[in-house]
C-alpha cells in the first residue's frame, strides 16, 4: 500500500507478497500448531526460503500455498526437535536425581515456560485456508497480539513482527531502538503469552467492542508514530508509516461495516497524501499554509475522503462521533482546501466540538482554538488558547499564543511567550509509550 | 487448563475482626460462585504480623526482621488459586473478587509442578 511517487521495484514487490502471504500463512499455522512463538519461527524459515528460492526458480502460482507446505514441514521439524531436547532433558533430570548430582541445565532452560506444552502429534492442514477461516484466523492473530494485558509497545513490536513481518532490525530501526531491546521485549512477550495462557481466538460477543477498541487503539498508536516523531532527525518514518497504513488496510478488510477501522485507514491515507511536503529541504517541518499543495498524493486524499463518507454513513445517528473519523474528517477539510485561505475553517472547528465529546482532552481543546483563530481572528484565539488548562508545560501551548500575539502587534509579549516554549523540552509522550526499552 | 494465582492487594486491615465482616461475606459470596474454578487460596493477617526471614545460605544462620519483605499502601491480604481455561476466563473470574473493586488483584500464572 505504497504512495510514493516511484512505483516499487521487482524486489519489493516481492518482499511484499512474500510478507503478505506469510502473515496469512502464520495466523493459519498458529492455530493448527497452538503455539505461536512455534509458528513464528516456522513462517519466518519459510519466508527467508522463498526470498532466497523466488528470485530465481519464480514466484509460485500460489505463493501462500508453497508458504503453508514449507512452514508447516518446518514447523514439523522443530516439534521433533523440541520433543528430542525435552527427553533429553528428562533423562538427564532423572539421572541428576540419582546421582544427587545438581548440575542442573542452564538458567534459561529452567526459566522456559514452553517446555512440556508441545502436542506429540502434528496436523495434516491443507494447503489452501477458505477464505472465511483465514478472516477468523488474522482476526485471532490480532486480537492475541493486542491483547490489552500485553504492556502497548509490547503489542507494537509483536504487530510489526508476526502481522506485518518485519525483521528484529527492521522494528529497531522503526521505533528507535536497538535490535537487541526488541529482541528481548518479544522473548518477554511470547514468554507471556504462552506462560499467562493469552488466548488465541477471537474475543466473545460480549468482550469484542472493548476488544476491538484496543485493537484500533494500538494501529492508531502506530498510524500516529510513523505520522509524527514527536522529536528526533526523521519526523515523519515512511516505513512505520507504510506498516500502519497495512495494519488499518487489513482491519478495514476484516470489518468494513466498522466505523473505527474505516476511519483509521482514512486518517492515515489522509495524513500521508502530504508526506512529500510535510519537510523542507532541511528536514524542518513545513506549516500546511507553506506546503505546495500540487505535490500532495491526490489518489491518496481521494481514497480517504471517500472512506470518511463512508464510515459517516455508518456512524449511528444521533450518537457521539467516533473519535478517528472526527479527526479523519478534520484531516479531509485540510486535504480538499484548494489552498489554506480556502479552508472550510467552521467545519473544523465543528469536528473539534465533536472531537471534544469523546476526547475533551487540552491537545484537542488547543487545536481548537487555532482552528478558531483561522475562523474569527487572532483576538477570539487568544482567548481560547488562554482558557484551556493544563498545558503550562506544553510548548506548543506558549508558541501558539506566540504567533497570536505577534498577529495582534503584540511584539513584546508574544517574544516572550516564545522564550518559554524554548524553555520547555519537546513532548515525548508516543516515544516513551513505543521505546521498547521503557 | 492452566493454574492461576489471583494475588489480592487491598487496605492492610484485620479482616477477621467483626467490623470486616461484611467485605468477609463478600469474599465468602464469591468463593460460592466460584467454587468450580477454586483450588485454594487463603486470607492473611495484616502485614503487622508479617516476619521476614532470611538465611545466610542454606541451613546457615537465619536473620528476621519484623513486617513484610516490601512496604505497599496496599498489601498483599490474600489469594486465590483458580484453574482456568485461559488467560481471558482467568481475568474474567479475578474481576469478581472483591479486592477488582476495593484494591487490585494481580493474576499469574502457576509454574507446573514437574512429574
Amino acid at each position: 500500500m505504497s504512495h510514493d511517487a516511484a512505483a516499487p521495484g521487482p524486489e519489493e514487490t516481492l518482499v511484499a507478497l512474500v510478507r503478505d502471504a506469510g502473515r496469512d500463512v502464520l495466523a493459519s499455522l498458529a492455530r493448527e500448531v497452538g503455539d505461536l512463538a512455534l509458528a513464528e519461527d516456522a513462517v519466518q524459515d519459510a519466508v527467508l526460503r522463498a526470498l532466497d528460492r523466488w528470485p530465481v526458480d519464480g514466484v509460485p502460482d500460489r505463493p501462500a500455498a508453497w508458504l503453508r507446505v514449507v512452514a508447516r514441514n518446518r514447523a514439523r521439524d522443530l516439534v521433533r526437535a523440541e520433543s528430542r531436547r525435552e527427553a533429553r532433558e528428562e533423562r538427564a533430570h532423572r539421572e541428576d536425581l540419582v546421582t544427587g548430582r545438581h548440575s542442573a541445565a542452564p538458567a534459561h532452560d529452567q526459566e522456559d515456560p514452553m517446555s512440556s506444552s508441545y502436542p506429540g502429534h502434528f496436523p495434516e492442514g491443507p494447503d489452501e485456508i477458505p477464505p472465511e477461516v483465514l478472516h477468523d484466523d488474522l482476526l485471532r492473530l490480532l486480537f492475541t497480539c493486542c491483547h490489552p494485558s500485553l504492556a502497548p509497545a509490547s503489542q507494537v513490536a509483536l504487530a510489526l513482527r508476526t502481522l506485518c513481518g518485519l525483521s528484529e532490525e527492521e522494528i529497531a530501526r522503526a521505533l528507535l531502538s536497538t535490535p537487541d531491546a526488541v529482541a528481548k521485549r518479544l522473548v518477554r512477550t511470547r514468554q507471556k503469552i504462552r506462560a499467562a495462557g493469552i488466548p488465541y481466538k477471537v474475543p466473545s460477543e460480549a468482550e469484542l467492542p472493548q476488544r476491538w477498541a484496543a485493537v484500533l487503539t494500538t494501529v492508531y498508536l502506530l498510524l500516529n508514530e510513523g505520522y509524527s516523531a514527536t522529536a528526533g532527525p526523521d519526523l515523519v518514518r515512511p516505513a512505520l508509516l507504510e506498516q500502519a497504513l497495512r495494519l488499518a488496510g487489513l482491519l478495514h478488510a476484516l470489518r468494513p461495516d466498522d466505523v473505527g477501522a474505516c476511519a483509521l485507514l482514512a486518517l492515515g491515507l489522509l495524513q500521508d497524501s502530504r508526506r512529500a511536503e510535510r519537510l523542507d529541504d532541511d528536514g524542518v517541518p513545513k506549516l500546511l499554509a507553506d506546503q505546495d499543495r500540487s505535490r500532495w498524493d491526490r489518489a491518496a486524499i481521494r481514497a480517504g475522503s471517500e472512506l470518511v463518507t463512508a464510515g459517516l454513513r455508518l456512524s449511528t445517528a444521533g450518537a457521539p462521533v467516533d473519535r478517528y473519523l472526527a479527526q479523519a474528517a478534520i484531516a479531509a477539510c485540510h486535504a480538499l482546501a484548494p489552498d489554506y485561505a480556502a479552508t472550510d475553517w467552521d467545519a473544523i472547528v465543528s469536528w473539534y466540538d465533536a472531537l471534544l465529546v469523546t476526547d475533551p482532552s487540552p491537545v484537542v481543546a488547543l487545536n481548537r482554538a487555532v482552528a478558531l483563530a483561522e475562523r474569527d481572528g487572532a483576538e477570539a484565539g487568544l482567548t481560547a488558547v488562554l482558557a484551556v488548562p493544563g498545558l503550562e508545560r506544553y510548548p506548543l501551548w506558549h508558541a501558539t499564543q506566540a504567533v497570536l500575539l505577534r498577529r495582534l502587534g503584540r511584539e513584546e509579549e508574544a517574544a516572550r511567550a516564545d522564550a518559554r516554549a524554548a524553555a520547555l523540552p519537546l513532548p515525548e509522550p508516543t516515544r516513551r509509550l513505543l521505546d521498547p526499552a521503557g | 487448563m492452566t493454574m492461576y494465582a489471583a494475588i489480592i492487594y487491598s487496605a492492610d486491615v484485620d479482616y477477621s475482626a467483626p467490623e470486616h465482616a461484611e467485605e468477609m461475606a463478600e469474599y465468602g459470596a464469591f468463593s460460592m460462585a466460584a467454587a468450580h474454578a477454586i483450588r485454594g487460596g487463603a486470607a492473611l493477617f495484616p502485614t503487622a504480623t508479617a516476619t521476614t526471614v532470611r538465611a545466610s545460605g542454606k541451613g546457615g544462620e537465619i536473620v528476621t526482621s519484623d513486617g513484610p519483605y516490601a512496604e505497599t499502601k496496599e498489601a498483599l491480604t490474600g489469594f486465590f488459586l483458580l484453574e482456568a481455561d485461559d488467560l481471558d476466563a482467568a481475568i474474567a473470574l479475578a474481576a469478581q473478587i472483591p479486592a477488582a473493586w476495593n484494591g487490585a488483584v494481580e493474576v499469574r500464572p502457576v509454574v507446573p509442578m514437574m512429574g
